[in-house]
């Protein structure tokens, strides 16, 4: 309301047209008043006190503005309120400061302080805003400020106010050309920035002040080919015509044999039609030798490998045909005519043709430019052939366009299609196109030899066509088509003359009568009889007819002198007399010309070769023909005209500039693949680090809070008290220790030491497995055991078993509890959470850390352990030995076995790499998920800032559990974290976005099913047992949970150990020690074909998984999976068999 | 890039103006005014004028003119592009986008022009973002604004345009959660005087309305991704996800927008949903005319075929016409010879037709123009490609959003050659 009362009452003010509107206005109070009272009343309301009074008056100002009104009287009262608290106030006074502050310089600059104190506004938006203004003011006198202000925006923290400074640059440079250098170094500074919203307005800049610096780009290249997708769509038209322009002058033609091939060709033709015959002895030595260089040069450049950068450039500019945007689209296209391969051009059609559909400005801009591209590259829009059939609803510019497109477009196979189109079309109401369409047919008969004749007598047809103007375009376009082979065709001569009685149109006339005239000897008998007619009508004839006339005249004296000459007399008499000075002089000068007298000059012997010279035939072309010298989707191309600011598309280089411009970076790539060693070194390292916390600031937490919970679990458990917590220390020296022994390599000697220091630990070691193997096997010795379990680590259900056999007697009892308590406790198996929260797993920890501490190739380093154990210790243990050397490398697999899968490669992530490996540890926040650990490394130069997991894509019923935020990562540095990951027991891949502060990575995680699972562990009975209620528990479908698959050992696979090793690296198993059901026998020779079998249960659901293998003779074995869920079953079985073959 | 813009209405009067850079005087658009002149239809002039010291490029939307001066080079589809996308961002305003909302709502129109431009380069021209900064005025807003005096201008400063998803603004909450989408197709043809089919294509777009609280993450897949031969997205939707697994994966903008237009190509046979048998005749040496004119439905895949919408431009010739409809009412205009028939629904027991005379100009000779019938319709309840959406799901957010997808088909250029 108030808004248009105001517009009213201003439209009112300045056309007196909306007077009765006036007596409606409230607001106007000085509505019968002048202008210039009401300007009063404008500032009276300005200067009050209510914001609802200035912002009417700032809205009816904004009004005048808009209707183009002068309101640079009020600028004082408007400028008073630019610090006016109310935010549309305030914008309405931006609006007209902005208009009005290059009339009134020494007003606006009251106005400077308020922006300057905003561009130190904590708020970003403010800042922005603030230097938006600012630099929108066109006022001289504060350049420096303005300077000034764009040098600290531009190193601003936000990149929204990067963003406006950037865009505050080619306005200053606008206003003072002088900034120039300066100007460059901001933009220079710019260019490097790493966000999307910056780019497309820092390339404008680029592109405003100082499209010269190609140099700039150099190390921003790739930077922007890989940022392009996600700036928004107006930058990246900018950027995109920005680099194709680079890459003319960076890349080798992509096309360059083709295109000497092509020219090698025209130039042959070219010789050819003019020595008959190329093949000829008596080709020029020169030519000769030129062509030789040219095959040379063919051959020498025949090798022509694509520059890696303009591969990515083709490559990510791809996408963007699918833009919304026409212009996005036009850009892209334009930079594949001008860049790719001519095989990959093609790709471009399909998009351009469908911008067809949108508006007619956009199709008219289009088909121009397909206009040009189809002269080029004929192939690439024949397919889409009828997109270009016209509509007799299309406005004319668009008809005539795609008239143009259709006949470039025509070849031998189309051509009778297409003709059959321009039949209809010549049917149409719109004269215009009907003419343009004459013209087509001609253009396609000069073109295409075969249908020459067909277009000849369809345009002759078109003669006697009522309309008049279809005549004389159809005459005009005969007059050229005859003029290629006129002796066939007198008839269409003779029957052109007849059209002089009826076609008035004076072009047609023209061209008959220079028809007949040229060819007056293959219609000798009419040809005079129609000079007879025409010199009777002469007066009348319009001027260009009245000088075909003379021509004619002046040819049939020269030919036919007999008939005509009375004739040629009359008529240059009747010019000589004209009232046009041309026709005048022609007369004067034909006459002098043909006419012999005793003065006529030498030239008159020339007369006929003058008049009647073999003439070439026009060429009928394209108009755009060759516009492509300009870029294409540039106005200067569709002008066909350069326009201001037009920066020429560059011709290739002969050779390609040195491509390592670009590999600014590369010493830092370099460096980061020596960092990478390292990383990997480091990728080791955490595996130690943790207990030892010497590495980064994460794993030394974690080592910390190790040690807590350690002492925790002591305080929590009275039995396992003080004994937890020295055997960690205990183990921590020793998995050091042993550290230092893999680094070392296998000095025997150290190794010796080592294991005598280490002496005492063993024996803890393995005595808690001893007593819990004994324990197993016996069911009476729980009692017995229960302060050797204290101390056990391994021992996963040590606390909740000690506590069970306290309370229960009976032995089958305490055996099915322990069986169910294994079951509910496994969800917190034995593995190193990295967060312990939980008293049994901080127990656990320390186990979980020997674990990993145990190096990674652990069969070379375990076999000789065990060795020593089976010799140092009493021969009774030494079938535990076994079951030791089963536990510790398979329940928890050894952390070098883990295979890592890359997450984000370091290209694409910017110098961010992220590598993954499911670390086989509970995952402590919830037992149903696995552990997934993810090692970052930053090998870019500049720090990662807040690393974190956003907008997880996953399937339903998976859910992540993401880890805290990484607030920095300094280049070079390499951090792992944990996080967790339900899959819902499905090998669905969990997608997610990784983000770093300015970029966002879609990522997946994919787990093999092997990791879908975690070890339990159990004894062989129990294992025998779980296997036939599984069984059974289908009834009647056996065989549903069991999969069975007979296999082949391979011979390295034959072993025990090699066995175990490959199934538990395939799957997180744990191992059921064999033979322990034989009733603690003494300890017997293993069979010669055990059978192998493994525990766990699926992470999410907890349904048991079993698997056994069955060795036989000669490595034949059969491998057996039970398990509830069928599909895991299934894959588990592959995956094994995979491992076990290979 | 764009200096100036000029709003021309149909009778040639500049009626807003607006400069970003320095002044250009309206005197400018005398040359728009002269290519006007030799234009003899309105969408004739030209897009792109040189004059002598600036260029025009120009829309027309609406019956107004567009006309943007700019100085130096700059792909013009960049500017046609632009000025279309105010023109929509106005009628998303606005409702309508006439000469007489946008003089009602000037002081709007000048603040998201100040927004969408800076220094002539496209600043923020989503319209999730303009509607944070500048609230659309309703009228409820209009008449509290009158009467307490406060704004149109948004209180807080929107921070979508800082956030990773740009075309989206955040906080956005709704108490009825639901999403709606349109897939519309248009079918374009050219059918030659027997009827044969010389060209067809399906151009479709799948238009949504979603209205969710949060930041909702969909996905969309269709039965039948493969029929989809070329298409165009929303910023929002993620490339990579469609190139891999055919499946529209985005976080919508709140409200309209325009999920995905789509070409079905013509190697795919189109089915023609209807017919028209013609007889347009003149004859030598009469002043009469005979026209006959049936339509009838053809592979509709059992929906009506509605508001169907006959029109054709008569040969100058004729004078009048005297035609009888079996249904719907006729017009035809002796100046323009525009005639138009608005059938309505087309009953497949009983064709709708369309006879009678044509008088014709005595003495003249019969004419030889080619009159086209154009055809609107619309089925609905179907896309004619067979496109199929398979499921909406929505991630990101835990409540359950209404889901609703609606298909419908019209005619494009539907065109038919009668001679």
């Amino acid at each position: 309301m108030s808004a248009s009362s105001a517009f009213n009452d201003e439209k009112g003010g300045s056309s007196n047209v909306g007077e009765p509107e006036y007596g409606h206005d409230p607001a106007s109070g000085g509505i019968f008043s002048s202008d210039y009272k009401r300007h009063d009343d404008l500032k009276e309301m300005l200067d009050s006190n209510k914001d609802s009074l200035k912002l009417e008056a700032m809205k009816r100002i904004v009004a005048m503005i808009a209707r183009g009104k002068n309101a640079s009287d009020l600028f004082p009262a408007v400028v008073k309120n630019v610090a006016c608290k109310n935010i549309e106030v305030k914008k309405l006074v931006y609006v007209y400061l902005v208009r009005y502050a290059e009339e009134q310089q020494d007003l606006a600059l009251l106005s400077i302080s308020t922006f300057q104190r905003g561009l130190k506004d904590p708020n970003q938006l403010i800042r922005a805003s603030a230097l938006r203004v600012l630099s929108s003011i066109r006022v001289t006198i504060i350049v420096p400020i303005m300077m000034l202000a764009i040098k600290e925006a531009a190193s601003d923290m936000s990149p929204y106010v990067r963003k406006t400074a950037a865009h505050a640059i080619p306005k200053l440079y606008s206003l003072d050309p002088e900034q120039k250098d300066c100007l460059i170094e901001v933009i220079e500074k710019l260019l490097a920035d790493k966000t999307t919203l910056v780019a497309g307005s820092v390339v404008m800049a680029f592109e405003e002040v100082c499209p010269e610096r190609i140099d700039l780009i150099h190390k921003n290249y790739r930077k922007l080919c890989n940022l392009l997708i996600d700036v928004e769509e107006w930058g990246q038209v900018v950027i995109i015509n920005m680099l194709t322009r680079y890459a003319r002058t960076q890349f080798l033609n992509p096309n360059m044999n083709e295109s000497l091939l092509e020219e090698g060709g025209g130039e042959k033709a070219f010789y050819g039609s003019d020595n008959d015959d190329d093949t000829d002895d008596e080709e020029d030595k020169e030519e000769k030798e030129k062509k030789k260089t040219e095959a040379t040069a063919i051959v020498k450049r025949k090798p022509y490998v694509m520059d890696p950068d303009h591969r990515l450039l083709l490559r990510n500019t791809k996408p963007l045909l699918q833009s919304r945007n026409a212009a996005v689209v036009m850009a892209v296209a334009q930079l594949y005519f001008h860049l790719a391969p001519k095989a990959e051009v093609g790709v471009i059609a399909k998009a351009l043709v469908r911008l067809m559909r949108s508006h007619s400005e956009v199709q008219y801009v289009v088909l121009q430019n397909v206009a040009t591209m189809s002269i080029k590259r004929r192939g690439m829009f024949e397919p889409y052939l009828k997109s270009f059939y016209i509509r007799s609803t299309d406005p004319t510019q668009i008809k005539v366009l795609k008239l143009e497109v259709l006949t470039n477009l025509a070849n031998e196979t189309n051509i009778s299609t297409i003709l059959r189109e321009f039949q209809t079309y010549i049917k149409s109401n719109d004269k215009d196109f009907v003419a343009a369409t004459i013209q087509a047919i001609g253009r396609c008969a000069t073109n295409i030899g075969e249908v020459r004749d067909t277009c000849l007598n369809g345009l002759v047809q078109l003669l006697s066509n009522r309309d008049e103007l279809v005549v004389a375009e159809s005459v005009v376009v005969i007059k050229k088509l005859l003029q290629m082979q006129p002796e066939q065709h007198s008839d269409i001569i003779k029957h052109m003359a007849k059209l002089t009685d009826n076609i008035q149109v004076p072009m047609a006339r023209a061209s008959i009568l220079w028809l007949i005239g040229e060819y007056c000897e293959h219609v000798p008998k009419i040809a005079p009889d129609v000079l007879r007619k025409m010199a009777k009508t002469f007066t009348n004839e319009e001027d260009i007819v009245k000088l075909q006339i003379i021509n004619l005249a002046a040819k049939l004296y020269l030919t036919n002198s007999k008939q005509t000459k009375l004739l040629t007399q009359y008529v240059l008499n009747l010019a000589k007399y004209d009232q046009n000075y041309d026709i005048r002089d022609r007369a004067r000068f034909i006459r002098q010309l043909i006419v012999p007298t005793d003065k006529s000059g030498a030239l008159s012997k020339y007369a006929k070769k003058l008049f009647l010279a073999l003439k070439p035939a026009p060429v009928l072309e394209s108009p755009f023909k060759d516009r492509d010298h300009f870029q294409l989707g540039s106005l200067s191309h569709l002008l066909n005209a350069k326009a201001g600011g037009y920066q020429v598309l560059p011709d290739w280089p002969e050779a390609a500039p040195d491509p390592s411009v670009r590999n600014v970076e590369v010493p830092e790539w370099t460096k980061c693949s020596s960092r990478e060693k390292r990383k990997e070194k480091k990728a080791d390292k955490p595996f130690y680090s943790d207990s030892e916390g010497e590495s980064g600031p994460t794993e030394s937490a974690d080592s910390a809070s190790d040690t807590a919970s350690g002492s925790e679990s002591g305080s929590g458990s009275e039995e396992s008290g003080s004994g937890s917590e020295s055997e960690e220390s205990n183990e921590d020296s020793e998995s050091a220790s042993e550290e230092d022994e893999e680094e070392e390599g296998k000095k025997k000697k150290k190794n010796v030491e080592k294991i005598k220091a280490r002496k005492p630990v063993p024996e803890s070691e393995s005595e808690p497995s001893s007593g819990e193997e004994v324990k197993k096997s016996e069911k009476k010795s729980k009692p017995r055991i229960g302060s050797s379990e204290s101390e056990s680590e391994e021992d996963e259900d040590s606390e909740s078993e000690s506590s069970e056999s306290e309370e229960e007697e009976s032995e089958e009892e305490s055996e099915e509890e322990t069986k169910k308590k294994k079951k509910t406790t496994a969800s917190k198996p034995p593995s190193k959470p990295p967060k312990k929260e939980n008293k049994k797993e901080k127990k656990e920890m320390s186990l979980l850390d020997f674990d990993d501490f145990d190096p990674a190739p652990s069969p070379s380093q375990v076999t000789p352990l065990n060795n020593f154990l089976s010799s140092s210790l009493v021969t009774d243990l030494e079938g535990l030995s076994l079951t030791d050397n089963v536990l510790s490398p398979t329940t928890i697999v050894p952390s070098g076995n883990l295979k890592t899968y890359e997450l984000l490669h370091r290209i694409t992530g910017e110098g961010l790499s992220v590598e993954y490996c499911f670390s086989r540890q509970p995952f402590s926040p919830d037992p149903h998920m696995v552990a997934v650990k993810i090692q970052f490394t930053n090998s870019a130069t500049s720090e990662a800032k807040s690393l974190h997991v956003e907008d997880a894509k996953l399937q339903s019923g998976m859910r992540i559990k993401e880890f805290p935020e990484i607030e920095v990562l300094p280049a070079g540095e390499t951090v792992s974290v944990v996080m967790g990951i339900d899959f819902c027991d499905s090998t669905q891949a969990a997608n997610f976005q990784l983000c770093t502060h300015t970029r966002k990575f879609f990522v997946s995680i994919q787990p093999p099913v092997g990791e879908l699972m975690m070890p339990i562990f159990m004894t062989e009975n129990e294992f025998k047992k779980e296997q036939e209620t599984l069984l059974q528990s289908l009834g009647q479908l056996m065989g549903m949970n069991e999969i069975t698959e007979k296999l082949t050992l391979e011979e390295k696979c034959q072993g025990e150990h090699a066995v175990v090793q490959r199934v538990t690296t395939a799957a997180n198993l744990s191992r059921v020690p064999c033979g322990s059901d034989k009733e603690c026998s003494p300890p017997v020779p293993p069979p010669p074909f055990p059978i192998h079998r493994f525990a766990g249960k699926t992470v999410t659901s907890g349904s048991l998984v079993l698997v056994s293998v069955v060795t036989k003779e000669d490595g034949a074995a059969q491998l057996t999976v039970n398990c509830e869920k069928m599909v895991i079953g299934t894959m588990l079985v592959k995956d094994i068999l995979q491992a076990l073959t290979q | 890039m764009i200096h100036s813009l000029f709003l021309v209405n149909s009778s040639g009067d500049i009626f807003l103006e607006k400069h970003w850079k320095s002044v250009v005087s309206r005197s400018v658009c005398d040359y728009f005014f002269e290519a006007q002149e030799r234009a003899s239809e309105p969408e004739n002039v030209p897009p792109v004028i040189p004059t002598p010291h600036h260029y025009l490029i120009s829309v027309l939307r609406h019956r107004i003119y567009f006309v943007a001066v700019i100085q130096s080079e700059v792909p013009p589809l960049f500017v046609i592009e632009f000025l279309h996308r105010v023109v929509d961002t106005f009628q998303d305003y606005f409702g309508v986008c006439t000469e007489a909302a946008i003089k009602d709502n000037v002081v709007v129109v000048y603040e998201l022009l100040e927004e969408m431009l800076d220094n002539g380069f496209p600043l923020a021209t989503e319209s999730n973002i303009l509607k944070e900064l500048i609230k659309p005025p309703t009228i409820l807003r209009t008449v509290v604004n009158t009467i307490t005096g406060s704004t149109n201008v948004g209180e807080q400063l929107p921070t979508g345009q800082l956030s990773v998803v740009p075309w989206r603004r955040t906080g956005v909450k709704y108490t009825n959660n639901e999403a709606y989408f349109d897939v519309v197709e248009e079918i374009d043809a050219i059918i030659d005087k027997s009827g044969s089919t010389i060209t067809a294509e399906i151009q479709g777009v799948i238009d949504a309305c979603v209205k969710l609280t949060g930041m909702p993450d969909l996905t969309l897949s269709f039965m039948n991704p493969r029929l989809l031969d070329d298409v165009s997205f929303h910023p929002c939707v993620r490339f990579k996800r469609w190139e891999a697994e055919r499946i529209l994966s985005f976080i919508p903008p709140d409200g309209n927008f325009r999920l995905l237009s789509y070409h079905v190509s013509s190697q795919n046979l189109v089915a023609i949903p209807v017919y028209v048998k013609h007889n347009i005749t003149f004859r030598e040496g009469s002043s009469q005319g005979r026209f006959e004119l049936t339509l009838g439905p053809k592979q509709t895949m059992g929906k009506g075929v509605e508001a169907v919408l006959v029109s054709s431009q008569l040969p100058r010739g004729v004078l009048n016409t005297n035609l009888n409809p079996t249904q719907g009412t006729y017009t035809f205009d002796p100046v323009t010879k525009l005639l138009s028939w608005d059938v309505g629904k087309i009953n497949p027991q009983k064709l709708p037709s369309l006879k009678g005379s044509m008088s014709l100009q005595a003495g003249a000779s019969k004419p030889d123009e080619n009159p086209t019938i154009n055809i609107q319709f619309k089925i609905q309840q179907s896309a004619l490609s067979g496109l199929k959406v398979n499921r909406l799901d929505m991630y990101g957010e835990k409540y359950k959003p209404f889901k609703g997808i609606k298909y419908m088909t019209k005619a494009g250029k539907f065109q038919i050659a009668t001679r």
